[in-house]
């Protein structure tokens, strides 16, 4: 591949800071080969950025939905390794950031190095590694990370204390992935009055990265509610939902899209 | 050798936090408050007196006339079975319960796999009056009835986690996404030393009760606090981490931790970690862990509900890795037929979680003078069902 200035995701912050629509689905679910096709619909679709899961045995932070779709995915067979050969060659066709979203144990199976390689290679921009702990990411991960043009994704909940909001915020690059709520993926709907308590006091706090809202966006009024509060909104659950539907699997994404999108 | 938890929660490679920013609150506030707590004087004074008046410690150590003659050793038994609920678990429970109150908790949750650790917690929050869900895997619900109702009665509200293989391992993530959506009025009692910095630490110093009184027991039995070797089951490993916990600076103590080996370590329904285990993280901390190439955790199999779990607790995996500890895996069999033994031989039904380390003492070579103790875990009533169904008595 040839060799960017720019990553991606900082590509797309810089020509879009509204309404970004950043959107989850697990490799390899409904069927092992559906990563790809699934990511060109969202591309045709008008999703800005896309998340692909690395299913994992133990999901923690995930709800029913993810976890199922997980089970599903490994059952079909999906690995790590797997994953990283469907993306071999998909930059040719496929333009939008590619974040890959996982729990840090079969990275650390595949060898962190070489994976951090290997998503260079295939053109990844970016990873969200939610049980990373933060002095492991900056002795050992940052200066690979760096060297292979990823960036990484930290989180932030409602419960975060602004101490270490400051502190992801400086160790973050990308954006930040605001979680709406104390909760695991797709387990609450909607937006409380509280929740834009929290919202408007990261608003004030005017940190250096981007944010997206994620966790409890499932249609267009929450992804609207979403996008008054940051720079955009992560639909995961509710998106996974839609791909589970019977129909051809590029209509239901359309279908869902356009439908967040309005 | 040091066996010791650094301030990042590691035990040479092992241990570690790795947890989700959504748990990250929760652990942080259990770190920085944890070890003030545990040295304050009223909760020593309160947690010592419920070990003596409620649970009934010290517990008795046993010399145990009839084994040591078919070992050739001396052999005791540290009579942790002789504690209220039957079982070492009530040690953690009891502490922990009385860190939940100080933290200011109004709600505990808890995972069990035999059922043991759920039931000591649900004993404790009815001592205290405070609000308990348990979470058990659906199979392991089925394998101990007993127990379920045990906690029902006591209580507290048992869930089924219908995800995964619906074992601890399962049990285990339901109560750690319970905790990820209920961050603030709840506390969540880890029953083994696993979990994320600090719970490895904090349950083993809980428990660690047990090898305090052996050095004080086996000084007016032996007249030396240090036994030859020390032998304790290992599923995640709270017991073992308990007995061995006031010797790992003795060098001549040997610690002896027995897995458990199902059907064999070959037949590829086994629960010994360190022998079909690799470096890997689950549930928080990095540990041996029973995983495909893939990094996807394995389904670990055993007769003992207790041992079944693909990891062990990071500390064992430091003593398996510096050899502090030697690790023995007994199979189903040999741990039944070493519960019956003992029965027959010492008039105790163990726990099949505790014959296995029953079943090691087979394994072991012993010179006549040597000095071992035994950590009897706990007591078998809750498995009645699991030997009539095995026969063989």
């Amino acid at each position: 591949m040839t060799k960017r200035d720019m990553n991606r995701i900082e590509e797309l912050f810089n020509r879009k800071s509204q309404r970004v629509l950043n959107v989850y689905f697990t490799a390899g679910y409904p069927t092992l080969n559906d990563t790809v096709g699934i990511m060109e619909s969202l591309e045709a679709t008008g999703a800005d950025l896309i998340e692909i899961g690395i299913p994992f045995s133990d999901p923690i932070a995930d709800g029913p939905t993810i976890q199922e779709s997980n089970g599903i995915a490994l059952d079909n067979g999906m690995t790590l390794k797997l994953l990283l050969e469907q993306l071999e060659g998909v930059r040719h066709k496929f333009g939008l950031p590619i974040i890959l979203m996982g729990y840090i144990n079969p990275i650390v199976q595949y060898g962190i190095e070489a994976f951090c390689q290997k998503c260079q290679e295939v053109g990844v921009d970016g990873l969200i590694l939610p049980d990373l702990p933060m002095f492991e990411y900056l002795e050992v991960y940052k200066p690979l990370f760096e060297k292979h043009g990823l960036l990484n994704i930290f989180l932030i909940t409602p419960q975060t204390s602004e101490s270490r909001i400051r502190e992801i915020d400086q160790n973050s690059n990308g954006f930040i992935y605001m979680v709406s709520s104390a909760s695991t993926t797709g387990a609450k709907t909607g937006i409380s009055q509280d929740q834009e308590a929290y919202f408007s006091r990261i608003k004030e706090m005017n940190l250096k990265n981007p944010t997206l809202i994620g966790f409890g966006i499932s249609n267009k009024e929450t992804f609207d509610k979403a996008c008054e509060n940051a720079n955009g909104a992560i639909i995961g659950s509710a998106f996974i939902k839609a791909i589970s539907q019977e129909g051809v699997i590029a209509n239901n994404i359309n279908e869902f899209i356009q439908s967040i999108k309005g | 050798m040091k066996v010791k938890v650094d301030e990042r929660g590691y035990y040479g490679n092992f241990g570690g936090a790795y947890i989700p920013e959504m748990l990250y609150p929760n652990v942080e506030e259990l770190r920085d408050n944890y070890e003030r707590i545990m040295q304050a004087e009223d909760f020593q004074e309160e947690f010592q007196s419920l070990l003596k008046d409620f649970v009934g410690r010290p517990t008795p150590l046993y010399f145990a006339k009839r084994l040591s003659q078919k070992y050739g050793a001396k052999v005791y038994l540290k009579r942790e079975d002789l504690c209220h609920t039957g079982a070492h678990k009530v040690n953690n429970t009891i502490g922990q319960i009385l860190m939940a109150q100080r933290l200011g908790k109004k709600k505990i949750i808890a995972e069990t796999g035999a059922g043991q650790h759920g039931v000591a917690t649900a004993t404790v929050c009815a001592l205290m009056g405070v609000e308990c869900i348990v979470y058990m895997g659906a199979v392991d619900m089925e394998r101990q009835k007993p127990n379920v109702e045990r906690m029902r009665i006591l209580g507290a509200e048992v869930r089924a986690a219908e995800s995964g293989s619906k074992t601890l391992k399962d049990a285990t993530n339901e109560a750690m996404r319970h905790w990820i959506n209920n961050p603030t009025d709840t506390h969540y009692i880890i029953g083994s030393v696993v979990g994320p910095h600090p719970y490895p630490e904090m349950v083993a110093r809980f428990q660690s009760v047990i090898s305090e009184e052996i050095r004080k027991q086996l000084l007016s039995h032996e007249g030396t606090e240090k036994p030859d070797y020390v032998v304790a089951c290992v599923g995640g490993g709270s017991n073992a981490a308990g007995a061995f916990y006031h010797y790992y600076d003795d060098e001549d103590v040997q610690l002896v931790a027995v897995e458990a080996a199902g059907l064999g370590n070959d037949s590829g329904e086994s629960a010994a970690t360190t022998v079909l285990g690799k470096p890997g993280v689950l549930h928080g901390s990095k540990t041996l862990l029973m995983q495909t190439a893939d990094g996807q955790v394995v389904e670990p199999y055993s007769i003992s509900a207790g041992l079944d779990y693909p990891g062990i607790g990071p500390v064992h995996a430091h003593l398996f890795e510096t050899g502090r500890a030697q690790f023995y895996s007994a199979t189903d069999e040999e741990a039944m037929q070493a519960g019956i033994e003992l029965s027959r031989l010492e008039g105790i039904i163990p726990a099949i979680e505790t014959a296995h380390a029953l079943a090691a003492l087979n394994q072991m070579t012993f010179k006549a003078e040597d000095v071992v103790v035994l950590n009897l875990s706990g007591r078998g009533d809750k498995d009645l069902e699991t030997y009539i169904k095995w026969g063989k008595y």
